[in-house]
């Protein structure tokens, strides 16, 4: 059974004109131990789906209809006493900036114990045991004295590492990571990088991460989902994916990476921008973009369907299906 | 050879931290005396910068590369050395001198949001500079170059009435491109222009910046972190760390063949698509914050190949037989 799957998601802002749709039809599931990211631009979506898989959109957002089900329990519908219980036991999240999440006025040590003491009943000094083999465990150097320190009194790398480690106190079975290597130095993203892969590896934690890096996708998810202006529009294993992009909008993000294009070329860029939520185009949300886009793009939804090794919703994949399909009947 | 457009000789700059009088008092061996606490951002920069070319300067926070911008730009002012401009020194002028050299050299910052204030439609945003630096421009022509500059960072001129807030990142980002182009600059200083922004966006900003500078000639100093935009766009790389210069190569030799440990272990960390994974050499620690002076070569405490020489004397920058310049002992001395 998988360990955790989204069907048919719907999120939407409320707003005093209408009701804004974050999220359409967004499906996916995720196995124990499995490692998937989540890529796309900025207002694709993709910070909202990590939000809401632990439901934690806040107002005016709200999931509208749909499923999240850990194992065969349904989030959707818990309350709030409910979904502490799976917050950060079950599903721990990781976000962007460490500075942001770590409270600035109690020391590193008190958070942590913190957090552990909230979830088990435990005695201070246990809970103290616990924190500072976890930050052990993440690699922080004497961990005993930096247990009383302040967030402010650590480099960005040594933030994120904490953060880590408050995440991997109570052994989640999920990691949420919402960009968690933006805010850092290439050289302290590989080790971070690093660092997660190994943790996830070792314990047998899925991972879901959620980037705009495809560089740093490609070396830590098995899967990969690409996102535009609220749907899912490809999904399939990494390596697929950035060897083969089926869809428009993968190809073109990929295309207008620097390293795709000769030094000193014009790089491939993707002509327009990502529409707000208020202006979603009619049909194909992408077709305004894309440059194989028809009459029908503009008028219907692409399905999404299975195309060889990943899964694509672009009509353009689904023709050339379609083609294939009939030229393998008239053959036979 | 033709004289340098920038020429950085020995360019330091230290910021004090504790700029009160009364807090710089301390007990020291019984006796009062006063200290003075600094952070030294740079410690030595020397640079050239060519005509038409884009010198990349490239190193993690806290390296000094935004200090070099804005000390270059005058936006802050040296501690020591100098920065000349084809012949003329540049480090020491007031406002009133600098205003003509403000016109030859512009900046585009980081974060679109901020560098372009909210108030003003971006019609006044262009024409404060235009109608500033060419007092005798009559309205007309005023109007017709903003439409001009608009139309040639690719956005319409009927949208100048707009205020900054109705256009995204990438378009903010061209209009701040657009201001720096207003007076006609040869050079232009961009700090992490792209950071704030997506790929597909990065894209088009990148390739604004490659058109104009084809167009109008301009020398670029492009600061940034994202070494596959360096890898794409320079013509030379600085690999700055701690306040110096640590290698200064062309593009490609840089890329195929970096000689500093500091900037190998900085290639190899860089995400690549590609599936060979190589292991990015590990750096033990962090960029240290340089209170002191540093003694010895600045990247000792990091390194793997570091000697007690090392850590006595500083390494000066030596010309490679490829062309690449590496302040390294261990490479002086053939041990790497």
């Amino acid at each position: 059974m998988n360990l955790l799957s989204v069907s048919n998601l719907h999120v939407n802002f409320h707003t005093k004109e209408r009701e804004l749709a974050a999220l359409i039809d967004v499906s996916f599931t995720l196995n124990r131990g499995e490692r998937i990211a989540i890529v796309g631009e900025s207002g694709a979506g993709k910070s909202v789906l990590g939000f809401s898989i632990v439901n934690l959109i806040g107002k005016p957002g709200y999931i509208e209809s749909g499923s999240i089900k850990l194992e065969n329990k349904e989030l959707t519908k818990m309350n709030l006493r409910q979904l502490q219980e799976i917050r950060g036991k079950r599903i721990a999240m990781i976000f962007q900036d460490p500075m942001m999440t770590l409270n600035p006025v109690i020391t590193i040590g008190d958070q942590l114990v913190e957090t552990i003491r909230s979830h088990t009943k435990i005695s201070y000094k246990d809970a103290r045991n616990i924190a500072i083999e976890k930050l052990h465990h993440v690699q922080i150097a004497s961990p005993e004295r930096r247990f009383n320190q302040y967030p402010h009194e650590l480099s960005g790398g040594m933030r994120q590492r904490v953060i880590i480690a408050s995440v991997l106190l109570l052994n989640p079975d999920i990691i949420i990571a919402d960009e968690p290597t933006t805010a850092l130095d290439v050289t302290i993203q590989a080790e971070i990088l690093q660092l997660l892969l190994a943790i996830c590896r070792d314990n047998g934690v899925a991972l879901v991460l959620i980037s705009h890096d495809l560089g740093v996708v490609s070396k830590v998810a098995e899967r990969t989902l690409v996102m535009y202006a609220g749907h899912i529009v490809e999904e399939g294993p990494t390596l697929e994916i950035i060897n083969d992009p089926q869809h428009p909008y993968t190809q073109g993000l990929l295309n207008a990476l620097p390293q795709m294009t000769l030094p000193g070329q014009r790089l491939n860029q993707i002509q327009g921008s990502m529409p707000s939520l208020a202006e979603r185009p009619s049909g194909c949300a992408f077709h305004p973009r894309c440059p194989y886009a028809t009459q029908k793009c503009r008028e219907q939804q692409p399905r999404f369907i299975y195309s060889g090794v990943s899964s694509v919703a672009c009509f353009l994949v689904e023709d050339m299906l379609n083609e294939f399909a009939e030229q393998d009947q008239e053959a036979n | 050879m033709a004289t340098p457009l920038i020429q950085i000789s020995g360019l330091e700059k230290a910021f004090s931290t504790n700029e009160s009088w009364f807090s710089q008092w301390r007990f020291h061996q019984g006796k009062l005396k006063r200290h003075k606490d600094s952070v030294h951002a740079l410690n030595g920069v020397n640079l050239t910068i060519n005509q038409g070319e884009t010198l990349c300067v490239v190193g993690e926070t806290g390296c000094g590369k935004s200090t070099l911008a804005r000390v270059i730009m005058g936006l802050t002012t040296p501690s020591a050395g100098e920065i000349h401009y084809l012949d003329q020194r540049i480090d020491q002028l007031n406002n009133r001198q600098r205003m003509f050299f403000r016109r030859r050299m512009q900046m585009v910052f980081q974060n679109p949001y901020a560098s372009l204030n909210p108030r003003m439609t971006v019609y006044q945003t262009l024409s404060e500079p235009i109608s500033f630096h060419n007092p005798q421009f009559s309205q007309a022509q005023v109007d017709e170059q903003i439409d001009e500059l608009l139309e040639s960072v690719g956005i319409s001129a009927s949208s100048s009435d707009r205020y900054p807030h109705e256009f995204s990142g990438g378009q903010r980002q061209r209009i701040s491109l657009a201001r720096a182009l207003s007076v006609e600059p040869d050079f232009i200083v961009a700090d992490e222009p792209l950071s704030a922004l997506d790929v597909s966006v990065q894209a088009q900003v990148l390739n604004l910046m490659m058109d104009k500078q084809e167009e109008r000639n301009l020398s670029y100093l492009f600061i940034t972190h994202d070494l596959a935009v360096v890898e794409h766009f320079a013509t030379r790389v600085a690999v700055m760390y701690l306040g110096r210069v640590c290698e200064l190569a062309p593009t490609r030799t840089l890329f195929s063949a970096p000689k500093h440990p500091y900037t190998r272990a900085l290639l190899s960390a860089i995400p690549r698509l590609d599936s060979n994974i190589a292991q990015p050499i590990r750096l033990i620690g962090e960029v240290p914050t340089p209170t002191e002076k540093p003694i010895g070569c600045v990247f000792q405490a990091r390194c793997p190949y570091a000697n007690q020489r090392c850590y006595e004397q500083s390494p000066a920058m030596v010309l490679q037989n490829d062309g690449s310049s590496v302040a390294c002992h261990a490479i002086e001395e053939g041990r790497l």
